[in-house]
């Protein structure tokens, strides 16, 4: 690595994220415009207009269109990337379980917003959370360098043959997105050398026919879906891997991959959280270390799949959990409480719904929700 | 080119295998555009009849490549494939089909959003105006007082309310060639699937295809209601390029009851209904007649 390679450059999160996918080059991108996520592909669509990367930029007329092309796109062999936030997800939402259906890995940044109504452009954690079941690998970022560094990564997880399955890479829409801090860039060559060029074993080719997204009767159907499954678990290893590689090349890492944690030597009680709120949990943990109170920080990075078996060495022997949900499953709990509940059933755990539509979390709310571990209601909202 | 020589071009797309009900219209259309269209080509396929009958896993009836995403997104997807193909390099073609739902209705948006863009793709529609994979419901191409399943036959009201959406203009109106086609007029179809492909850009044709079932019309006379179609004139057989329309044929030479008559979606109409059919059919024939005549750009 050249030595000036090595400086970091202030830029928005959007684009970081935007200078990874084109050093990823993408053959395709498709995108519509939605607030947070616009920064992202404007930021590409301008890389094109200038010649500075050369993909096709397909400027569609809905995501649900913006996802077809994308799948239209790999399908025929190409590498593709698309970029959306809250009620464009939720259009994409038929299009999310076709593209994993078909195993196509396409990589789309989410810049994370509350879903309507009432309206509100700011960030949670609802709208991917809607789309926890529809196939995608999912991995949320703390920061602008961990949003870059997983865009490349995202590519490398997918496209591996033993996966073949899309992913999303989340940020929190304005809080992390519109973020501006220092980035360490690689350099195009590095990336280059690390993501080779994307070559399925299948794709649409006139000079040998085969059709894609066939009707599967009752007979086949579950097979496909246990096939999805099976790479999804699978995925966990590739993630590991491609994580450590990443580690070991350009000295960057985000935990095992999956899960990572902050002052968890000799921890009684964890703070589960994810996102860019994890920075400022480690703010608040670093205070009550220095108070002597042993608490420590689990970062959930990957939420599909999700890292059961990380999470159980994690917690053992800890005496409560703190689980900050920046979303909510009306009529249930947060959707990461309910996942981290089933992984350790055993540990008393309390829910906190925080931050939703934008509501600021700040160390005084965090420093509250860990005094309030063991506590006996299991769910409560932090306004 | 005549028929027979068409007849005789050797490779087929759409093969037999596929489970299509015995006289289907769509898959008379389907055999023809992939014969028209030949080897070199990529088929993005919207969710309906053509669909489900031909790729039931493990089998294919197709000898193209073929990519079924969704119902309403035949045209993105194959925006897609096109801007990859570009990217690659590659030289094949790239076809869009969908049935009057995938086109009129549900995909409408992003076919206009194709066509806008400009993509080099020929979307054909198989027009079979209704929702018959679901089981015969009103679509926006379902002609007026058509009996179907969401549009009943009833006391109060007599099928379907509203006149037949017009698709091919609203096409034309974005800017690119449009053609109407008929199974029954093969050597047309052929002539117009040629011209398409060799056109740069998007191209928009919708191609009549009786539904047996329902439309209750014998299997055996799918091709005879397809010519009644054009020589009553219910469906007119032309093409719009660079704006300027142009009847193919000039076949309207019998009244609407002759095609009517032979329809069991048709069977209740009174006489009264029957009439009005007939001064809307003469309406819009003579409409499309005299623009082929004036030979104005009108798009």
């Amino acid at each position: 690595m050249k030595e000036e390679n090595k400086k970091k450059e202030l830029v928005e999160c959007s684009q970081a994220i935007a200078n990874a996918a084109r050093q990823c080059k993408p053959a395709v991108i498709s995108a519509y415009p939605i607030t947070p996520q616009t920064h992202i592909v404007e930021r590409l669509a301008e890389m094109v207009s200038n010649g500075e990367l050369n993909s096709e930029f397909i400027d569609v007329e809905s995501e649900h269109s913006a996802l077809s092309a994308c799948i239209g796109a790999s399908a025929t062999g190409a590498r593709t990337f698309t970029a959306s936030s809250s009620q464009g997800i939720a259009l994409m939402h038929e299009m999310l379980f076709i593209a994993s259906g078909m195993r196509l890995p396409i990589v789309m940044a989410v810049a994370n917003r509350a879903m309507s109504a009432p309206i509100n452009i700011w960030n949670d954690h609802s709208d991917t959370m809607a789309e926890r079941d529809s196939g995608w690998l999912q991995f949320y970022c703390e920061n602008s360098q961990e949003a870059y560094d997983t865009t490349i990564m995202s590519y490398m997880i997918s496209e591996s043959n033993d996966v073949m399955l899309p992913s999303m890479v989340c940020v929190d829409g304005f809080t992390l997105s519109h973020l501006w801090e220092p980035v360490e860039f690689l350099t195009d060559g590095e990336v280059a050398k690390f993501l080779l060029s994307f070559s399925p074993k299948f794709k649409l080719d006139a000079s040998s026919p085969k059709t894609f997204g066939a009707l599967a009767f009752p007979n086949a159907y579950m097979e496909f879906k246990k096939q999805q499954h099976d790479a999804m678990l699978d995925s966990i290893r590739v993630i590991k891997k491609v994580n450590s590689d990443f580690m070991k090349k350009f000295g960057r890492g985000y935990g095992d991959g999956l899960i990572e944690t902050y002052k968890m030597e000799g921890a009684k009680t964890a703070l589960i959280a994810m996102g860019s709120v994890c920075s400022t949990s480690r703010t608040v943990i670093d205070k009550l270390r220095k108070q002597g109170k042993k608490v420590g920080l689990i970062k959930i990075k990957a939420f599909r799949p999700f890292p059961i078996e990380e999470l159980r060495k994690m917690t053992n022997g800890l005496g409560g959990i703190a689980v900050i949900d920046r979303a909510i499953s009306l009529g249930s709990y947060g959707p990461l409480f309910t996942e981290s509940k089933s992984a350790v059933p055993d540990l008393k755990m309390n829910n906190f719904i925080m931050g939703l539509g934008g509501r600021d979390v700040n160390e005084e709310m965090i420093e509250g929700v860990i005094k309030k571990i063991g506590q006996k209601s299991e769910v409560e909202w932090v306004f | 080119m005549g028929v027979l020589k068409m007849a005789e071009e050797e490779f087929e797309g759409f093969v037999s295998g596929h489970n299509a009900c015995a006289g289907c219209g769509a898959a008379i259309a389907m055999r023809h555009i992939t014969k028209a269209v030949g080897k070199n080509a990529i088929v993005s396929l919207a969710t309906g009849c053509m669909e489900v009958t031909s790729t039931v896993y493990p089998m294919t009836a197709w000898n193209l490549p073929v990519i079924h995403s969704a119902f309403e997104n035949a045209a993105a997807t194959a925006s897609g494939i096109e801007a990859a193909l570009k990217h690659q390099g590659r030289k094949e073609k790239v076809i869009a089909i969908a049935g009057d739902g995938g086109t009129f209705d549900i995909g409408i948006q992003a076919l206009s959003g194709m066509v806008e863009r400009k993509h080099d793709v020929l979307f054909i529609c198989y027009d079979n105006e209704g929702y018959m994979n679901t089981g015969v419901q009103r679509s926006g191409s379902t002609p007026q007082h058509a009996d179907t399943t969401t549009s009943p036959y009833g006391k109060a009201i007599h099928g379907k309310v509203e006149w037949k959406k017009s698709m091919p203009f609203i096409i034309a109106s974005h800017g690119c060639y449009v053609a109407t086609a008929n199974i029954a007029y093969l050597n047309d179809l052929y002539a117009k699937i040629k011209k398409a492909m060799a056109i740069k850009g998007p191209k928009y044709l919708q191609i009549y295809a009786p539904c047996v079932i329902g439309w209750g019309i014998p299997t055996n006379e799918t091709i005879i209601l397809s010519r009644l179609a054009v020589q009553t004139g219910v469906y007119p057989v032309y093409e719009i390029e660079n704006g300027i329309v142009k009847l193919s044929m000039d076949a309207k030479s019998r009244p609407v009851s002759d095609y009517l008559g032979r329809q069991k979606r048709f069977k209740h109409l009174t006489e009264q209904e029957i009439k009005e059919i007939q001064q809307h059919v003469d309406l819009e024939y003579e409409k499309i007649k005299k623009l082929s005549e004036t030979g104005i750009r009108v798009f």
